[in-house]
């Protein structure tokens, strides 16, 4: 096999893995704090990719400069779903959480086929075909703008964690419950604001995400199983982790694609993915699981 | 999911709360279900099933639109004349872009006394599909599935109107030869992007076998899975491999993302030339990506564009706001097919349905193949042709008795 092919397959993978960590760090975010898997991800990505789409195409607003109308407007569809619908129908038990969380998935992408029918939607961005000429490889500008935003993004979210008194709160929430109860913490708003905070980072995901991707109701899929690779991988509730691990799945899978061919790349991924949990199952930067 | 109402034996004793929500439920079911009772006309119910979910979602919404365009029309001009203009009754299935979900549903459709199912899509879900209706005698008739397997199996109940994957390929290196002996030989070299399902799979193989026997050189045969979320890597082995002629086949999504990945890493081949490519022969792909679309050339289902019926189709749909896709020519014409026949047999009897379609001469349709003419279920005036994006057209290339433009080839450096 070509050798001069492995650098702008390396950073082909590079790229690609952004996109998997920005999926991934929502989700890694509400695992970490609310210790539940999140299964309504995929279909939240998917409704975000269309409110990006629609926007583009009914009122002219660019992917990139409706991240601070979709990440807010998302934000509080996180919140709300927390406290209004998963919180409450899961009676605090965890294993609940689970179903209610695939329930609503099924709703959300089932009112998306009814409403947006089984359509490939996609824009057409005249800079989506420029590209970043590196020398061994060239970079397309969307692509080369994830990469960007997924250090700057995975950045903000460990800047909240370590830095604000929210973040604190939020740390103490994930450690122990009780206690953060006891000295005066909210705890249900502070895991409806973590959720919150998870649904905006997808949603800033879907915004950088389509101008390279498409939308329709299924493709949450698409990228879900990746994210939870991605989360195990990097070790369940780490940003870095989920970056990190993002991108090596990105890598891993190119190079997988190269050597093994197209439809095999996938099996590199979930080979790293068996390799680890069997010799590191707290995932490359996990503490011991809570 | 069947698309049905079905209700069970009420269970009279105990009335807990459920039951009258249950109860309240059943009423109102019935209120929503139309008094079919009291209707004077009778009606023929038609299975159509297509893949409405999952990865093949797109291909299976265009041909359920396509279907449910021809049941409107049939029913709008008078029903089934031979049957007192008895109306035709869609019955809705999903296959989920499952060959098992595909099977059960056919299940559901023979159960909800469906007098033939129509569609399909895909050949891995067409072969659960047509078997599953074989073993109740239900007519099917595959709408797009062209898998050979689909036809030699001996079923009785399965017809297929549209051409088998070997006419395909045939008929397909046939005009690549004359493409490349007209401009002189250009391109030697090829390679070969599919999906690694039954469809790409096995068209791959019938290229990889009949092409170095007609003096090409395959480079590499590279499959790929469907969803696949990125070519890059593929569009890099392609520029590496430097091929004269690229062959991709693979469903609309991929497709897409092949093309405008291709233009983005500036891969410039003499042309990129489809056999069933899922958007070659798509306006949506064409108005879309117009300049990834530019000069493609795909052979393909497609209608005959200078017939009549053609032109209201391509305006009905237009109306509807449906894209012109293949898909959508095949139900159609799949569904007036099935209306022809039972003119002929007077009945929705399954059985006699089924010798209906099996001497069907059906001519009436938008397709470029002549009379019907049915061979172990399989149509033998059905064709494709070949077509080549040019601006914002998609233009008939071969054959030259209905082509619409001379093909463009090696095409010009883009991008």
């Amino acid at each position: 096999m070509s050798f001069s092919l492995v650098a702008p397959t390396v950073i082909n993978g590079l790229t690609m893995g952004a996109i998997y960590a920005l999926v991934a760090l929502g989700l890694t975010l509400v695992y970490g704090v609310l210790h539940i898997i999140n299964f309504a991800h995929g279909s939240l990505l998917m409704l975000a990719l269309y409110a990006v789409y629609f926007l583009h195409s009914q009122v002219g607003i660019d992917p990139y400069l409706a991240i601070p109308i979709v990440g807010p407007a998302f934000f509080v569809i996180g919140y709300v779903l927390q406290r209004g619908v998963i919180g409450r129908a899961s009676h605090g038990r965890e294993q609940t959480v689970l179903l209610v969380t695939l329930g609503l998935a099924l709703i959300i992408d089932n009112l998306a086929l009814y409403f947006w029918s089984a359509d490939t939607r996609t824009l057409d961005l005249a800079y989506a075909f420029e590209t970043i000429d590196l020398g061994v490889a060239l970079v397309p500008v969307p692509r080369a703008i994830a990469f960007a935003a997924a250090l700057l993004v995975a950045g903000l979210l460990w800047l909240v964690l370590d830095r604000t008194d929210l973040g604190k709160a939020i740390r103490a929430v994930a450690k122990e419950r009780q206690g953060a109860r006891l000295v005066g913490i909210n705890v249900d708003h502070i895991h409806a604001l973590c959720f919150g905070i998870g649904t905006a980072t997808v949603a800033v995901a879907a915004a950088i995400l389509l101008p390279a991707f498409y939308v329709t109701p299924q493709v949450g899929y698409t990228f879900v199983l990746v994210a939870f690779t991605t989360v195990v991988l990097g070790g369940m509730g780490s940003f870095a982790g989920a970056l990190v691990g993002g991108l090596l799945l990105g890598v891993v899978e190119a190079l997988g694609g190269l050597w093994f061919g197209e439809s095999l790349g996938e099996i590199a991924i979930f080979g790293l993915f068996i390799l680890v949990l069997l010799f590191r199952p707290t995932g490359l930067f996990g503490t011991k699981a809570a | 999911m069947v698309e049905h109402c079905r209700m069970g034996p009420g269970r009279m004793g105990r009335v807990g709360r459920r039951a009258i929500v249950a109860g309240g439920a059943a009423v109102l079911a019935l209120g929503a279900m139309p008094l079919r009772g009291l209707a004077q006309v009778k009606t023929v119910k038609l299975g159509i099933l297509h893949p409405m979910t999952g990865a093949l979602s797109y291909s299976g919404s265009q041909g359920r639109a396509g279907a449910l365009l021809a049941i409107e029309e049939i029913n709008a001009a008078g029903g089934i004349k031979s049957m007192g203009g008895a109306k035709l009754d869609a019955v809705l299935g999903d296959a989920q872009s499952k060959p098992d979900v595909g099977a059960a549903e056919v299940d559901k459709l023979a159960d909800a006394g469906v007098a033939a199912v129509i569609g399909g899509f895909a050949s891995g879900i067409v072969l659960a599909t047509t078997q599953a209706a074989a073993r109740v005698n239900l007519p099917y008739i595959v709408d797009v599935g062209v898998a050979d397997g689909i036809v030699t199996r001996g079923l009785s109940n399965t017809f297929r109107f549209g051409p088998g994957q070997s006419k395909i390929t045939t008929t397909a290196i046939d005009n690549l030869m004359k493409l490349n002996d007209g401009a002189g030989k250009p391109a030697r070299t090829v390679m070969i992007v599919h999906e690694d399902g039954a469809f790409g799979a096995g068209l791959a193989k019938t290229m990889a076998d009949e092409l170095p026997k007609r003096g090409f050189e395959i480079l590499e045969i590279i499959p790929h899975p469907t969803p696949n979320r990125d070519f890059t890597n593929i569009a890099l082995k392609i520029k590496a491999a430097n091929p004269d002629l690229l062959i991709p086949a693979n469903y609309y999504n991929e497709y897409v993302l092949l093309a405008r990945t291709l233009l983005q890493q500036k891969v410039q081949v003499k042309a990129i030339y489809s056999v069933l490519g899922g958007a070659a022969s798509n306006v949506k792909f064409v108005t879309e990506f117009n300049e990834a679309a530019q000069y493609i050339m795909d052979c393909n289902h497609w209608y005959d564009p200078r017939k009549p019926a053609s032109i209201a189709f391509a305006k009905a749909l237009a109306d509807r706001k449906v894209d012109l896709t293949y898909e959508t020519m095949l139900n159609y014409s799949a569904v007036k097919l099935v209306a022809d026949a039972l003119e002929h047999a007077g009945t929705d009897d399954r059985a006699k349905l089924m010798v209906a379609l099996a001497a069907s001469t059906f001519d009436g349709h938008i397709m470029p193949y002549g009379p019907t003419k049915f061979v172990d279920g399989q149509n033998q005036g059905a064709q494709p042709v070949n077509t080549q994006i040019r601006g914002k057209v998609i233009e008939v290339i071969f054959p030259k008795e209905f082509a619409s433009a001379e093909p463009v080839f090696p095409m010009p450096p883009r991008g």
